[in-house]
């Protein structure tokens, strides 16, 4: 059984649906990415794995045990994390403020210091800012607070929707060695990209994903010599 | 001069009390993007449990508060789970649910009418209470002693409230909630809790507002009226969402309510508020104190 299990599941907005009898699985203590272009159904997959959506279809596993049709405060106590795409910081709360809110779950509500402790040494920016406004940090300041944030859930599986977004190459340089310091420390990550040369470089392994469905699985070194990859992500 | 100078006196005192009537509103629209058109018929049935309180009980006013506001706190905790939450539940993609709005509106006339039904049409008051036409005699000025201590309330009341939600986890959850609710749900915030207890505590603080009313003011079936339309004008004024805004917002209205009648007849006073509200409404809808959300 992994670590998360994901069985043959559609997911629909009314009558529109979005993804396809999809399956995957992550093993503990992976990175694993999911890569494919705008409107994939990446977002929507990662929103299913939190609980915002529920599958019409399909189950989901969570070290063995089902959390599809689980409201998301439930599934965030169980240890799934969900750092959303565009960020969603609390844009009027201290970036203190947002971290601690971070820690509501009950299991990292009573670690809250220590955490924010070791969150503060892996972004020493964020101590600096400490007690500004989120909403008035540049875009990559405030994606570290949103990966902060999710650190401060204390994960078990983090799931990243888009880190990169919007930001200068040196900063996704630098959110993409977080990650990987972050998944070094024993942390499992389920990385959505469109940056595929970068997540795919860190990743053990990933999933392409086309129209909803998966169209392409293996390991990351693989798939970053895929022709199909090749010409349709990478332009070669 | 002098009476100028009381007036103004009492137009803050009794303005910080509109305030106090208002801040439950504010939060609860802060939280819920709701406009609770309830909320004075909530302040009428906490000033009939705290005249019922008081009178069956012949405590001192303010002592009733330690059995006001919880009351009222679980009076608003389950008016909302169990009457409103199935509304926002069933609106769920909705961010302003406008249903929601015309369910507090049946709430209102609910309560109201039911009150009329258990309580009568008559005025009611605490004829005898320790603070009933008390008066502080400053110079040539007299300074009602009950609305002082409504000031005082109204002041503690706020700074409770803000050091609550600036200070303490659920605080930090309600504003998170207000803030995203989506995103304060992938926190592992419940928002149907948070609603629950938002609404719990504007109702407490209707509750509180009652309790300082209650020695000098009338208790019928459709006194919430009163303060209803006061309240959307003071967080209007104040900005949505805003706890000082209210406050000062409740001051404003009060010192054009007692000042005005100075000037010129009083009933020009309630035209002076409401022009006001319009010229708000027209140069700075955000009120003065609000922040223009981009969400």
């Amino acid at each position: 059984m992994s670590f998360l299990q994901v069985n043959g599941i559609d997911v629909r907005y009314g009558d529109v649906q979005v993804i396809f009898e999809l399956s995957l699985r992550v093993e503990e203590g992976e990175v694993v990415s999911i890569i494919g272009g705008n409107g994939a159904g990446k977002s929507t997959l990662l929103k299913t794995l939190s609980g915002l959506l529920e599958p019409s279809t399909g189950e989901i596993l969570f070290e063995g045990r089902p959390i599809h049709g689980s409201p998301p405060e439930v599934i965030v106590e169980r240890g799934i994390i969900h750092v959303p795409e565009g960020r969603r910081l609390f844009s009027l709360m201290s970036v203190r403020d947002n971290l601690i809110v971070g820690a509501y779950n009950s299991r990292a509500d009573k670690a809250r210091e220590e955490t924010l402790e070791e969150v503060y040494r892996l972004f020493p920016r964020l101590r600096e800012r400490e007690s500004q406004m989120a909403m008035t940090l540049s875009g990559g300041e405030q994606q570290m607070v949103a990966i902060a944030r999710g650190l401060m859930a204390k994960p078990k599986l983090l799931m990243l929707d888009e880190p990169s977004l919007g930001l200068a190459p040196i900063l996704i340089k630098m959110i993409f060695d977080t990650v990987r310091t972050i998944a070094q420390q024993g942390t499992t990550v389920l990385l959505v990209e469109q940056d595929v040369k970068h997540s795919l470089g860190l990743s053990d392994r990933g999933y392409v994903l086309e129209h909803g469905r998966i169209v392409l699985e293996g390991p990351a070194r693989d798939l970053l010599n895929d022709p199909h990859i090749k010409t349709a992500y990478l332009g070669m | 001069m002098i009476y100028l100078l009381e007036d103004t006196i009492n137009g803050i005192l009794m303005g910080s009390i509109y305030g106090l009537t208002a801040l439950g509103l504010t939060v609860i629209f802060g939280v819920l993007k709701v406009i609770n058109f309830a909320h004075g018929s909530l302040l009428m049935v906490a000033m009939y449990v705290t005249y019922w309180t008081v009178q069956m009980s012949g405590i001192h006013p303010y002592l009733s508060l330690v059995v006001v506001v919880p009351v009222m706190f679980v009076f608003g905790y389950y008016l909302q789970d169990i009457v409103i939450k199935p509304i926002f539940k069933a609106e769920k993609e909705v961010r302003e649910p406008i249903t929601v709005i015309i369910v507090t509106t049946g709430v209102w006339y609910i309560l109201d009418n039911l009150t009329l039904l258990i309580f009568g049409p008559q005025y009611r008051n605490l004829q005898d209470n320790a603070l009933r036409g008390k008066m502080f005699v400053l110079g040539d000025m007299l300074i009602s002693v009950p609305k002082f201590w409504g000031f005082v309330t109204a002041l503690v009341t706020a700074g409770l409230l803000y050091w609550f939600l600036q200070r303490t986890r659920i605080g930090r959850a309600i504003r998170a909630t207000s803030l995203d609710r989506e995103a304060s749900s992938l926190m592992g915030i419940s928002p149907y809790k948070v609603y629950n207890l938002a609404f719990g505590i504007g109702t407490a603080t209707a509750g509180v507002a009652a309790v300082t009313l209650i020695p000098f003011y009338n208790v019928f079936p459709t006194v919430g009226v009163l303060f209803d339309i006061k309240g959307f004008i003071i967080v209007v004024l104040g900005g949505l969402g805003s706890i000082g805004g209210a406050l000062l917002g409740g001051i404003i209205i009060g010192l054009i309510e007692s000042v005005g009648p100075q000037f010129m007849a009083a009933t020009w006073t309630e035209a002076i508020v409401y022009a006001l509200f319009l010229v708000f409404l027209f140069l700075k809808p955000s009120g003065l104190f609000g922040v223009k959300y981009d969400w």
